[in-house]
């Protein structure tokens, strides 16, 4: 196996990978995918990224240009530790500056973590993916070159200008699950540390992800979503989707905009509208099923829930936060609810919470919360025996083990799919996986990223669901519902499914949790849920 | 010698109170962060039993909330006293870490309960005499003996660990340098117990002149005197080192449960925590990236609020 040696080869073998993941050195996944000699490839990084980027393993996700001087070398050095220092500041960094402080101080190196992360294991316990060796990178360069403490109380690293490119490199290899952190004795939280590096890349030097930032956070707050979606764009899309949802269930519906006064404000992840329109569709027929007052906002930022400032970037996280709030206060809406998308849920409703005051200050509520209300009064009649298939359910990390949302989404499923046919993960509720696209994963595909994600952080996750459906014929013509009720995760599952051929070879498909519903609504067509692989 | 152990053991143990006061001083005076809660949280009742939350109410901000404080403790007392999550997701650390941990609880229980018998002894002598006093001087030694052998084999079972891949890589020198301190203290401590004070009658009296401020020779000769004060030395003059390194994590684990992983409390409208946040958004940025421009001047909330460049 390729791997780093030791703590110090971040800053040894100039442009050369530090790892590489090989399927021998790979955990074979669950019949039918059992065997390694027929796992899809992942395929090399071409010559001219490597010559052009800096290089930490066989991928590339950040894309920072190597440099051309010693002066643009020396330059990125100490655009770092600048930003290193500002995080321990408090005015620049009171965000985070406590749990910062706490993971710095008090890890005892135990590794009791590392067998918690998917992305270590998954790689065959490669020494460049524990979850230590960056917070580790992280701490020795803050104690040894910022507060100038003897190496031999911290440990030794050595500090140019490729430890910081791959640091930072390093950083989109974790996808910020944080169940390491759920494992620590000490309650050190190595994702937080994967945070901040970024944040440091972002906020000091400005080097992030051109999807999270570029073509993410700022488009979003220019146009209106990352989608790219206008205000009328989105506007026209919804409208087909209620005419296309409404042929399929035979019921009429009508996506309400701009109302002002309505009790909720619906925000959808955009990356539901543009690729599985069933979703808002969905969510627009049980809510009028319901009689629910709600609306959705036209306003820039407030038809998309993403915030993408939630993985790399304080201050782009308080700007989309802030819109989004905004815009519930001028329609006056008693509440913001959240479609299917985890990191909006966690951003909006916790993470933003100290940062929303006075009249932004609007209560938020999860959809999961909201399902499970509508499912409990009864006003909608449920036909469990028209979800006459095997589910299982995924847990995005963000509802369940960062934000305690975990029986909600069980209580419909009950309600909705027959018990002899739902069967649960192991593990599952707080104590998932990541289904390998958190963090922002599911978005970025630059050169041979997507392999690596789902060749290594998404690999737990298929395991699980092969191993969930373990009992049930695998193969295409019993087919087996896959529920996601997050839009990045079902992305990620998305790209899996397609990259092991998964709907072919075994029948594995995926949706939402609110189609599970509408799919079993009395008064809709039978059928809602198609089996077509979109 | 007995000027000497006065002097160390007063100093040490103030230098253990002042860094212990500094530790939870600089902690509590940390900023408000931003919510980064971890669940399962052990103040949501039963909900905890499966990691849920009071966000998995209809509209939770309409009902009071209930922390059970009594949650908190059993998840805490367990935590601290058996290292429970180590016990789940690392056995073989645990078997060493335990026994560490808990001889050191013991150790110092040891040492609790031979400063409360000085005290008592020195004020009310007549209970000393009774039942009260006679348990304490059984209960004292059975305490110190397992104390120590537990504190030294487990000491001694982490060092190998420590030596081991992948823990060697990632251990600094002063790693294996505090356990060294702690085999070193605890095996003189473990001698001086078994060759000339089996029933810690001499460490007793050691203790109960210094909590009673009594500087007088110990009873006794040679290495009966020597050895305790010497074992006295090395233990206080670890116990004021602890806390002035990442070992104070004793102190840092309360604050890593409590004001971090559990820290689930929400702001209300009107509510404590808005005016700590308004005064928050109003710190200065100095982020210096394109999008952002922090010159110092301008606030937290002026660049949330405005227009970035693309």
């Amino acid at each position: 196996m390729k791997q780093p040696g030791s703590l110090k080869d971040i800053a040894r073998r100039p442009g050369q990978p530090l790892a590489q993941v090989a399927p021998i050195d790979q955990t074979p996944l669950p019949p039918p995918f059992d065997r390694i000699d027929e796992d899809p490839p992942i395929r090399p990084l071409s010559d001219a990224a490597r010559s052009t980027f800096a290089v930490l393993d066989d991928t590339i996700a950040v894309n920072i240009e190597r440099p051309r001087t010693e002066d643009e070398e020396q330059a990125l050095v100490d655009a770092f530790l600048a930003g290193l220092e500002k995080l321990f500041s408090v005015p620049d960094n009171w965000t985070f500056l406590q749990p910062l402080e706490m993971s710095m101080e008090h890890c005892a190196r135990c590794q009791t973590c590392s067998e918690a992360c998917h992305i270590f294991e998954e790689s065959g316990g490669n020494e460049l993916y524990r979850p230590t060796f960056r917070s580790e990178i992280l701490r020795r360069i803050y104690f040894k070159y910022v507060r100038r403490v003897s190496p031999l109380a911290h440990g030794d690293i050595d500090l140019n200008w490729e430890t910081v490119a791959r640091l930072i490199e390093l950083a989109y290899r974790c996808n910020l699950c944080r169940r390491c952190a759920q494992t620590c004795p000490i309650g050190v939280d190595n994702a937080l540390l994967s945070r901040e590096i970024r944040k440091i890349a972002s906020q000091e030097m400005g080097i992030a992800p051109r999807e999270l930032h570029r073509d993410g956070s700022v488009l979003q707050l220019a146009v209106g979503s990352s989608t790219g979606m206008t205000p009328l764009v989105v506007k026209d899309n919804i409208e087909f989707i209620d005419e296309d949802t409404a042929e399929r269930t035979g019921i009429s519906i009508k996506t309400p905009w701009d109302v002002v006064g309505a009790d909720i404000l619906l925000i959808h992840n955009a990356g539901e509208i543009m690729s599985w329109p069933e979703n808002p569709g969905a969510f627009a027929t049980v809510f009028t099923a319901a009689g629910l007052s709600w609306t959705m906002s036209s306003e820039i930022t407030a038809y998309d829930a993403i915030n993408y400032g939630v993985w790399y970037d304080d201050i782009q996280f308080a700007r989309v936060a802030v819109h989004h709030a905004a815009a519930a206060r001028r329609l006056g809406v008693r509440k913001i609810v959240l479609g299917e998308c985890g990191h909006a849920h966690k951003a909006l409703t916790v993470v933003a919470d100290r940062v929303l005051t006075g009249d932004l200050n609007i209560p938020r509520e999860s959809s999961m919360v909201l399902l499970r209300d509508i499912v409990r009064a009864g006003k909608i009649a449920f036909d469990k025996s028209r979800n006459d298939f095997p589910v299982t359910l995924h847990d995005p990390c963000n509802m369940v083990r960062l934000m305690g949302l975990v029986s909600p989404q069980r209580e419909i499923i009950d309600a909705v799919v027959p018990e002899a046919r739902f069967r649960e993960m192991t593990p599952h509720g707080v104590e998932n996986y990541c289904c390998g696209g958190g963090s922002g994963f599911a978005i970025m595909s630059g050169h041979n990223f997507a392999d690596w994600r789902h060749h290594v952080s998404g690999r737990r996750k298929f395991r699980q669901i092969l191993e969930a459906f373990e009992d049930e014929p695998m193969t295409r013509d019993h087919p087996k519902y896959v529920c996601a009720p997050c839009s990045n995760c079902k992305g990620q599952i998305r790209d899996i499914i397609t990259y092991y051929d998964a709907w072919e070879k075994a029948g594995i498909y995926y949706g939402g949790l609110v189609e599970l519903m509408v799919n079993a609504m009395v008064d809709a067509k039978p059928g809602f849920i198609d089996w077509e692989w979109h | 010698m007995t000027i000497l152990t006065h002097l160390v053991a007063y100093s040490a143990t103030a230098v253990f109170l002042v860094a212990v006061a500094i530790r939870i001083h600089l902690w509590v005076r940390m900023p408000m962060h931003l919510r980064w809660e971890l669940y399962p949280v052990a103040h949501e009742g039963a909900r905890a039993s499966y990691g849920g939350s009071y966000l998995e109410e209809s509209e939770w901000w309409t009902t009071p909330r209930r922390a059970s404080r009594w949650g908190e403790l059993r998840a805490m007392v367990p935590e601290i006293l058996f290292l429970v999550a180590l016990r789940q997701h690392n056995r073989k650390l645990w078997t060493r870490s335990f026994p560490f941990h808990f001889g050191i609880y013991l150790v110092a229980g040891c040492t609790i309960l031979m400063a409360v018998a000085g005290v008592l002894g020195a004020w009310l002598p007549g209970l000393m005499a009774g039942p009260l006093g006679g348990g304490m001087r059984v209960l004292i030694p059975v305490m110190g003996h397992a104390g120590l052998v537990l504190a030294v084999v487990g000491a001694l079972g982490l060092l190998q660990r420590r030596r081991q891949r992948p823990l060697r890589d990632y251990s600094a020198p002063m790693d294996i340098v505090n356990l060294v301190l702690f085999v070193i203290a605890f095996s003189f401590a473990l001698v001086t117990a078994w060759t000339v004070d089996r029933s810690f009658a001499t460490v007793s009296e050691l203790v109960s002149n210094l909590v009673t401020f009594t500087v007088a020779p110990l009873a006794g000769s040679g290495p009966e005197v020597m050895l305790p004060c010497v074992t006295a030395i090395l233990l206080a003059v670890l116990a004021a080192y602890i806390p002035l390194t990442h070992m104070s994590h004793f102190i840092g684990k309360y604050f890593a449960y409590h004001a971090i992983r559990w820290a689930d409390e929400p702001n209300l409208p009107g509510g404590a925590q808005e005016k700590a946040i308004n005064d928050l958004l109003s710190l200065p940025v100095s982020w210096s990236a394109p999008h952002i421009r922090g010159d110092g001047t301008k606030s937290w909330l002026d660049v949330a609020t405005e227009d970035p460049e693309r």
